[in-house]
């Protein structure tokens, strides 16, 4: 799914620098990425998303070497390919926990909102618990709930990749368990690799592997 | 369409923040218009009735005034002239001259005293009963019969009081004779009578035996609109024969007279001979004297406009920095969409949709006002003309 080789990238402004000679993830793997705060861990991910552009090495997400591509195309790759989950959620205060979870199709023409789309967001709602509370905005809903809408926002395009970003950092023990669990079975339902940067030690043995990030770093942080 | 749709889901969201700015916008657009609307028609309403009478003669002293009270039956109140000025234009041969008696009132609206001929002059038309024939006879405009509630076959006191120093003077009851059909113009806010009804009212002309007694008013009389009022002339059938005058017509007064010319050659000749300074009447033009008017009047608008685009740049700069606040804030919104792969400039056309969405509906709004205005433009500028009358 993921295959990384000699990836370079430094931020113009700071002496922080990213070295990533191999890495790779297989398209159902779990793995988890560890490291100190500063380490480059969301800085990587930002990278297999496009968002960020590497200054030298090769970056082939699905069959595709995301580097090489035009910024319209990258924000079109992601939006089709990857599903993003947050720590803080991200949600819309505005939207519905509906319209929350179909946001990604009102923002880009990569996707069409159609019928299966609707039916998909109602689907996943249903199976991560949340199906009788579409019509609630973020506000009227606990953190949990507002996690498991951020994660069917992230799978109701049917990505090939997940990458979340502290995704449990904001929930309590118990809470974390189960929305961990949702993510991977929603992942292993859509067939989508999960790509999780955590602090998180506890859930580790959850995951298939674990990345530490130290290695990577080269200078202060960004 | 998905920009507006979000737009729209955020303006509705927070609908308390989007309907002051909607509002405080609306405002902005609407007051400078509706301002416009009103002073336009305020320009057209003036000047058209300042073109539709040619002359106008009256006491010398100030001509905005004269022709306030004679054509807008205004508060002022210019001196009388003697009738045999009237005369005098009669005689000449070169002009219609049409008195206009404004001395009095009744319940705040001027009594006009004048000659059938200016119902033709100003062509307005009767819209229920008849025009003036009898001394005592009464026609009120329409804005009058609305307000009072009153129509043919009611009648109408006037006010209790005594201009010219006169003693023993008691109001007149008028019996109402018609209703004139709305103008538009200080006419509808007037009470019409023959001039010789208003020298009655004045007390220069009286009957015997015509006064109507306190007992009569507690006996049940529906006439009396001022309580303060016990005892009132009533000019009736049986006692009109004995309503005479005192002294020489030619010396009873009249507020002004609307002088008609024949032609322009007539004009000139009568404006000529009015020039003398050292007269006690004037000639005047009144389209120039309002003309002079609505010039100030526009002056003094000029400065409101600076006031209101002032008004207008500090209210937009505050909507736009509300608008800068609110999209600082949305700051996250914004990096989370670019994160799930928004398209480039998707987020400007968010926030432009909202922005422009705000601005349709506060100019929606703004416009609805404005037409409200056109359309009653007419109306309110009639009733604005009016006060003060």
């Amino acid at each position: 799914m993921i295959s990384v080789e000699d990836l370079s990238f430094r931020y113009s402004d700071t002496s922080f620098r990213l070295r990533v000679p191999e890495f790779s993830l297989r398209n159902d793997d779990r793995v988890a990425i560890v490291g100190p705060s500063g380490s480059g861990k969301t800085t990587l991910l930002n990278l297999i998303a496009g968002i960020l552009t590497p200054e030298a090495g090769r970056i082939d997400v699905a069959g595709t070497d995301v580097a090489q591509l035009s910024d319209v195309d990258r924000r079109r790759f992601r939006a089709s390919t990857i599903g993003f989950v947050f720590q803080d959620f991200a949600l819309l205060d505005y939207l519905s926990a509906r319209q929350n979870i179909l946001y990604p199709y009102r923002i880009t023409p990569a996707l069409t909102l159609d019928a299966a789309a609707r039916d998909r967001s109602e689907a996943l709602a249903a199976s991560c618990g949340i199906g009788d509370k579409l019509d609630r905005h973020p506000n009227a809903l606990s953190q949990g709930e507002q996690q498991r809408v951020a994660i069917c926002r992230a799978l109701v395009t049917q990505p090939k990749l997940i990458l979340s970003d502290e995704a449990t950092g904001n929930l309590d023990p118990d809470s974390k368990s189960r929305i961990l669990d949702l993510l991977f079975e929603q992942a292993t339902q859509a067939g989508a690799a999960v790509l999780a940067v955590t602090h998180d030690h506890e859930l580790l043995p959850r995951f298939e592997r674990v990345l530490d990030f130290a290695q990577f770093r080269e200078g202060a942080a960004a | 369409m998905n920009a507006l749709y979000l737009a729209f889901a955020y303006l509705r969201y927070h609908w308390g923040r989007s309907l002051i700015l909607t509002l405080v916008a609306a405002l902005i657009l609407f007051v400078p218009l509706a301002t416009q609307i009103l002073l336009s028609s305020s320009e057209r309403a003036l000047v058209a009735r300042g073109e539709a009478t040619p002359l106008l003669l009256g006491s010398r002293g100030s001509q905005l005034d004269l022709t306030m009270a004679a054509l807008y039956f205004s508060d002022e109140r210019p001196d009388p002239i003697p009738m045999r000025e009237v005369e005098v234009i009669w005689e000449s041969g070169l002009a219609i001259p049409i008195p206009v008696h404004t001395a009095f009132s009744s319940s705040e609206f001027r009594i006009v005293g004048t000659s059938l001929d200016y119902f033709d002059f100003r062509d307005v038309e009767i819209a229920e009963g008849r025009g003036l024939s009898v001394l005592g006879d009464a026609v009120i405009g329409s804005d009058v019969a609305e307000t009072l509630g009153k129509g043919v076959g009611d009648s109408i006191l006037s006010s209790p009081e005594n201009l010219f120093d006169l003693d023993g003077v008691y109001p007149l009851e008028m019996p109402i004779v018609g209703v004139l059909a709305p103008t538009n113009s200080p006419d509808d806010q007037a009470i019409f009578v023959d001039i010789k009804t208003a020298w009655v009212i004045q007390g220069i002309g009286h009957g015997h035996e015509d006064v109507v007694t306190a007992a009569e008013v507690a006996a049940g009389s529906d006439a009396v609109s001022n309580a303060a009022v016990v005892q009132y002339q009533r000019i009736t059938q049986d006692n009109i024969e004995s309503f005479h005058f005192h002294g020489s017509q030619d010396d009873f007064p009249t507020s002004a007279v609307i002088v008609v010319p024949n032609d322009t050659r007539s004009a000139t000749i009568l404006k000529g001979r009015y020039l003398d300074t050292e007269l006690p009447t004037q000639m005047v033009e009144p389209a120039g004297v309002i003309q002079g008017l609505v010039d100030r009047i526009f002056r003094i608008k000029s400065l409101l406009d600076v006031v209101t685009t002032i008004i207008a740049i500090a209210a937009l700069a505050a909507i736009g920095l509300a608008v800068f606040l609110s999209y600082r804030l949305r700051a996250r919104e914004i990096a989370t969409a670019v994160k799930l792969g928004a398209r480039r400039g998707m987020v400007l056309r968010l926030l432009s949709a909202e922005t422009i969405t705000l601005l349709l509906v506060s100019s929606g709004i703004a416009g609805v006002g404005a037409f409200i205005v056109s359309r009653n433009a007419e109306s309110w500028v009639g009733w604005l003309l009016a006060l003060g009358s």
